[in-house]
C-alpha cells in the first residue's frame, strides 16, 4: 500500500514539473522582443512568400492572445511532439527529427562514460569513506578535487593536444574518417578511436563528482548507531561494511547521481564542442551560434525533460531497493 | 588551592557593554575556528593559492588598458617573432608567449583574473541571497509555503543549467551582467535545499521555543536565533558556489557567450580554440588561462571543503 501511494505521489510530482517546463519554456521564447515570425524563419524568411507567412503565422496562433489561445495551441502541439521547423541548422526539417537523429550518438557517448565514471567513482568512494585518511583516499581526495575542478572542456582540450596533437595516437575530432570508405569491424575500430577521446573527457570529468557523493554518503552512514551495534555485535568489518553500510549510503547516491545528469548534459555540449563529436550537444551549440530559435527551444525541451525522466527513474528505483518506502 | 590562603586581590571586573561581550566572544569563536582551519592540508593549500590570485587580480588594475589592444602590438613587443610568426612561443620578451595578435598572454591571463573572480564573487552573492532567503523561508514557514517554496526548488534542480544558461544567454543577449545574473539566477536550488534543512534543524531547538513564548515575531526569530545558526552553513556553501560560478561561466564565454568587450579566462580559450590553437599546437595560449581557470576552482573548493569539515559536526565528530 504505501508503496503504491509513493509512486504515485512521484509520478504526480513529475507530472506537475513537466507542466512547470513546457509554460517555462512557452514563456522563455515569447519574451525575446521582435516578430516571432522573423525569428522563427530567420534565412528562410526571404524565401516565403505571404501567403506562406500567414500560414505560419495561424500554425503558431501569433494573432491570438498568448494567454490563453497562444498558451493552450502551444500545449497542444508540444504534447503531439510538433516542435515547428528548423530554420538554418537543418532548414525545413521538423525540430524532433533533426534531434532524435542525433541523439544514439550522444546516448552512446554519454551513457557509457556515465557508466564508467558511476562505476569507478562509488567504488573509490566506498574505499576512501571506509579508510578515511588512509593513503588510498588522500590520494583519491586529491585526485577528485583536481578532477572536479577542471572544466569539461578545458579537460578535452588538454587531452586533445596531448593525445592527438602531440602523440598522434587519435583522430582529432569528428564521428568516423570523411574517406567513408571503411566497412564492418574497420569502420567499428574508426569510430571507436574517434569517440574515445571525448568519452574519456567525460569519463573523468564526472568521476570526481560521484567519488565525493559516496565518500561523504558513507561517511555519514559510518557514524549510525546501528553500525556501532553492528560491530558490537562482533561482525566482521568487511561484512558491517558491505551489508550494513554500503547498502545504506548508497541510497541517497541514487538520487545525487540522477540529479547530476543536468551537470553531465552540460559537459557534453562542451566537449562534444571541443572534438567535433556530432551529438545533440554540437546540434544545440550549432542553433545557438546560428540563433536558430526553434531548434534551440526544442533542444532545452527535451533536455529538460530528459533530466526529469531521470529523476523520475531514480526515484522508483529508490522504492524498489529502499525497504522502508516500501512498508512506510 | 588552599582555603587558608590570603584571598587574591580580584581587580574590580571592568564593566562591559553588551557589544563589549558579543566581540569578545566572536574573537574566542573564531581563535577556535582557524585553529582548526590550520590543521586542514587541504584548506591551507586552498588558501595560499586563493591569497595568490586575489593578488593577481589587484595587480592587474596596473595593466595600462590600452595595452591591450590589437593597435598596441609592435614589432619589438613581440620579437624575436615577427607578425608572420605569430602567435609567437615563450621567450624571454613574452613569458608566457603571445596570441594571435601578438598580445601577451601573460597580461591577458591577469587581466582576465580581475573579470573572472568578480563574475564568480557577484554570481556567487546572488545564490547566496537567493538560496539563504527561499531555504530559510521554507524551513521555518513550513506547511504551504514550504511546499510551494521546494516544488519551485526542485523544478530549478531538474532544469539542466547549460542548456537553459545558453537559452537565456541567447535572449538576453551579451554582457558581463546578464552573465552574472544568469549564473546567479541558476545556482540556488543546491544553496536553498541545504539553508531548508539546516534551518528545520535549528527550529526544533528549545531556546527558539522559549524565545516564541516569551512573544518574540517570527522575523525577531529568524534574525536572533534563526539567520545566526544557519549562517556559517550558508557561508561554506557560499565558497563552494564561487567554484561552480567559475566553472559555469568559463563554460559560458567558451561556448562564446562572454562579453565580448572583456578579456576573461573563459573568453581566452574560446578565442583560442576558435584561432585553432590545437591545429597549430599552440599549447602556450590555451594553457595560461587554462590552468589559472583549475587552480582558482580547486582553491575554492578545498577552502570549501576545509570548512565544511570544520562546521558539519557529523562529519566533525567521528
Amino acid at each position: 500500500m504505501g508503496t503504491q501511494r509513493y509512486l504515485v505521489g512521484k509520478i504526480g510530482q513529475a507530472l506537475i514539473t513537466l507542466l512547470f517546463i513546457l509554460t517555462f519554456n512557452f514563456f522563455l521564447f515569447r519574451i525575446l522582443p521582435g516578430d516571432p515570425i522573423r525569428l522563427l524563419t530567420k534565412g528562410a524568411g526571404q524565401r516565403l512568400t505571404p501567403t506562406e507567412q500567414q500560414q505560419l503565422r495561424e500554425e503558431l496562433g501569433v494573432d491570438r492572445s498568448v494567454f490563453p489561445g497562444q498558451y493552450l495551441l502551444y500545449m497542444g502541439q508540444t504534447l503531439r511532439l510538433d516542435l515547428g521547423v528548423s530554420s538554418i541548422v537543418a532548414p525545413g526539417e521538423e525540430v524532433t527529427t533533426v534531434f532524435f537523429e542525433k541523439l544514439p550518438k550522444t546516448l552512446f557517448l554519454v551513457g557509457t562514460s556515465t557508466a564508467a565514471s558511476i562505476a569507478i567513482g562509488v567504488i573509490l568512494g566506498i574505499y576512501g569513506g571506509w579508510r578515511r585518511g588512509g593513503a588510498m583516499d588522500m590520494s583519491s581526495m586529491t585526485g577528485s578535487l583536481v578532477l572536479y575542478s577542471i572544466p569539461e572542456f578545458v579537460l578535452g582540450i588538454m587531452l586533445l593536444l596531448l593525445f592527438s596533437g602531440w602523440l598522434g595516437l587519435f583522430p582529432s575530432g569528428g564521428f568516423e574518417s570523411a574517406t567513408g570508405d571503411l566497412t564492418g569491424i574497420d569502420r567499428l575500430f574508426d569510430i571507436l578511436s574517434h569517440a574515445f577521446l571525448p568519452w574519456l573527457t567525460l569519463t573523468l570529468a564526472f568521476i570526481g563528482e560521484f567519488y565525493l557523493v559516496m565518500r561523504s554518503s558513507l561517511l555519514d552512514v559510518l557514524g549510525e548507531e546501528y553500525i556501532s551495534l553492528a560491530r558490537a555485535k562482533g561482525l566482521r568489518e568487511k561484512w558491517v561494511l558491505r551489508k550494513h553500510a554500503v547498502r545504506n549510503a548508497l541510497l541517497p547516491t541514487v538520487t545525487l547521481i540522477a540529479l547530476s545528469f543536468g551537470f553531465v548534459l552540460g559537459g557534453a555540449i562542451t566537449v562534444e564542442l571541443v572534438f567535433s563529436y556530432p551529438g545533440v550537444g554540437l546540434q544545440s551549440f550549432e542553433a545557438l551560434e546560428a540563433r536558430d530559435y526553434a531548434l534551440l527551444q526544442g533542444t532545452f525541451l527535451f533536455f529538460s525533460v530528459g533530466v526529469l525522466v531521470a529523476n523520475l527513474i531514480a526515484d522508483l528505483l529508490y522504492a524498489y531497493i529502499d525497504p522502508r518506502v516500501r512498508t512506510a | 588551592m588552599k582555603l587558608d590562603e590570603a584571598p587574591v586581590e580580584v581587580e574590580p571586573t571592568e564593566v562591559r557593554t553588551g557589544r563589549q561581550i558579543r566581540w569578545a566572544r566572536r574573537r574566542v569563536a573564531f581563535a577556535r575556528f582557524w585553529a582548526q582551519y590550520r590543521r586542514s592540508p587541504f584548506g591551507m593549500v586552498g588558501l595560499v593559492i586563493l591569497i595568490f590570485f586575489i593578488g593577481v587580480a589587484i595587480s592587474s588594475i596596473f595593466i595600462d588598458p590600452s595595452s591591450l589592444s590589437k593597435t598596441a602590438v609592435t614589432e619589438e613587443s613581440i620579437a624575436p617573432c615577427t607578425f608572420a610568426t605569430l602567435p609567437c612561443p615563450p621567450n624571454a620578451n613574452n613569458p608566457l608567449g603571445t596570441d594571435a595578435d601578438g598580445r601577451s598572454v601573460l597580461t591577458l591571463v591577469i587581466e582576465g583574473s580581475r573579470v573572472s573572480l568578480i563574475v564568480g564573487f557577484t554570481a556567487s552573492v546572488i545564490t547566496m541571497v537567493i538560496g539563504a532567503l527561499v531555504g530559510i523561508l521554507a524551513g521555518y514557514l513550513g506547511r504551504t509555503s514550504d511546499t510551494l517554496l521546494m516544488r519551485t526548488t526542485d523544478f530549478f534542480l531538474v532544469i539542466p543549467w547549460l542548456p537553459l544558461a545558453i537559452v537565456l544567454a541567447a535572449i538576453l543577449g551579451q554582457n558581463i551582467f546578464v552573465l552574472i545574473a544568469i549564473i546567479g539566477f541558476t545556482s540556488w536550488p543546491g544553496t536553498a535545499r541545504l539553508v531548508r534543512a539546516q534551518t528545520l534543524s535549528v527550529k526544533e531547538h528549545s531556546y527558539v521555543e522559549r524565545s516564541r513564548a516569551l512573544g518574540a515575531t517570527n522575523s525577531q526569530v529568524v534574525s536572533r536565533h534563526i539567520l545566526p545558526n544557519v549562517m556559517p552553513v550558508i557561508f561554506a556553501n557560499t565558497i563552494l558556489t564561487v567554484a561552480i560560478a567559475i566553472l559555469a561561466e568559463s563554460a559560458l564565454s567558451f561556448l562564446g557567450l562572454g562579453d565580448p568587450r572583456r578579456v576573461t579566462w573563459g573568453t581566452m580559450i574560446d578565442a583560442a580554440f576558435d584561432a585553432g590553437a590545437i591545429s597549430i599546437g599552440a599549447w602556450w595560449w590555451l594553457l595560461a588561462p587554462s590552468l589559472s581557470i583549475v587552480l582558482v576552482v580547486l582553491a575554492f573548493t578545498l577552502c570549501g571543503y576545509a570548512l565544511d569539515e570544520i562546521i558539519n559536526p557529523r562529519i566533525r565528530e567521528r
